[in-house]
């Protein structure tokens, strides 16, 4: 899926990285304790999350994760955004609670089988064909 | 290891908006140096860990990179309260971290798990009051 139909169906704005909403992504994942995300993520994923801090884009940074959804309608502060534009990362930012969030990313098609993407160690692959 | 690359960063402990650039200088390092990217990214997770676990538990220390064909070395030393009990903090979900390190992102208990996940060895060497010392040893060849 691209970031760009992301962005769609979460009726999010992008703050920044308009010029990579073609980049196709294969996997989201939704947390708020950057631990948990380090350790289950899959590749070129998506991070749903409350939390906003600089730690949240060096999450991202450390697993190749190129795109970040601030979610419940709030607002990241201009420093985060800029440190994500810095980097290549790309920020949209919606309205809609966690649950929605994952789910209609989810009825779309996000991070189902057949996208076929791998855990980092390859332990997190399809295995329900 | 006289002729690996070596690496210092200092990890400043009074910092929690800091904590983790040494981890993303190091990758940057590491994409020059032209380790494999698989390579790089489960080094970046482990080291990151470690960086973030220096901060919120133990005051911040020095984060050292070292470099040969045949392997990375990763230290991570602080001179923090020391560990209790390793067997118990390496269990997935153990956490000491207080409410207010919670609403930071962290505390979940994975890090050490995750730092021995993405790593081929990992040594932790700590006592209580003295501080901590975890090598990270990751195998190129
Ligand atoms: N460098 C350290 N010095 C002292 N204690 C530590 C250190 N690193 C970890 N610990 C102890 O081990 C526990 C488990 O660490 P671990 O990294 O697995 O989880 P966490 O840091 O509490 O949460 P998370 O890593 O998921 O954000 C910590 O809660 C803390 O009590
Ligand atoms: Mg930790």
């Amino acid at each position: 899926m691209k970031i760009s139909e992301v962005a769609r169906i979460l009726n999010a704005n992008v703050m920044t990285g308009e010029d990579k909403l073609d980049m196709e992504i294969h996997s989201a994942c939704g947390s708020d304790m950057m631990s948990d995300v380090l350790a289950y993520v899959k590749d070129q994923g998506v991070l749903l999350t409350g939390l906003m801090n600089v730690q949240v884009i060096r999450t991202l940074l450390m697993m190749d994760m190129n795109c970040v959804v601030f979610i419940r309608g709030k607002v990241p502060p201009q420093g985060i955004v800029e440190f994500a534009e810095e980097n290549g990362v790309v920020v949209l930012q919606t309205a809609l609670p966690m649950f929605e969030s994952c789910g209609r990313l989810y009825a779309a098609g996000l991070g189902k089988a057949e996208e076929g993407a791998e855990g980092i160690n390859g332990e997190y692959g399809a295995d329900d064909e | 290891m006289s002729e690996a690359l070596h690496y210092h960063f200092d990890v400043d402990g009074a910092s929690f908006a800091n904590a983790g650039k040494a981890s993303v200088e190091t990758k940057k390092l590491l994409r020059q140096l032209g380790v494999p990217p698989e390579i790089i990214r489960r080094i970046s997770v482990a080291m990151y860990e470690g960086e973030i676990n220096m901060v919120i538990h133990a005051h911040g220390g020095d984060a050292d990179v070292y470099i040969t064909p045949e392997t990375i070395l990763i230290t991570l030393k602080d001179v923090g309260p020391g560990i209790r009990n390793v067997e118990e903090a390496m269990k997935e979900g153990f956490s000491t971290a207080p409410e207010n390190i919670r609403a930071l992102g962290f505390g979940a208990g994975m890090g050490l798990p995750n730092m021995k996940r993405y790593s081929d060895d990992m040594h932790i060497d700590t006592r209580v009051g003295v501080g901590t010392t975890i090598e990270l040893w990751y195998h190129l060849t």
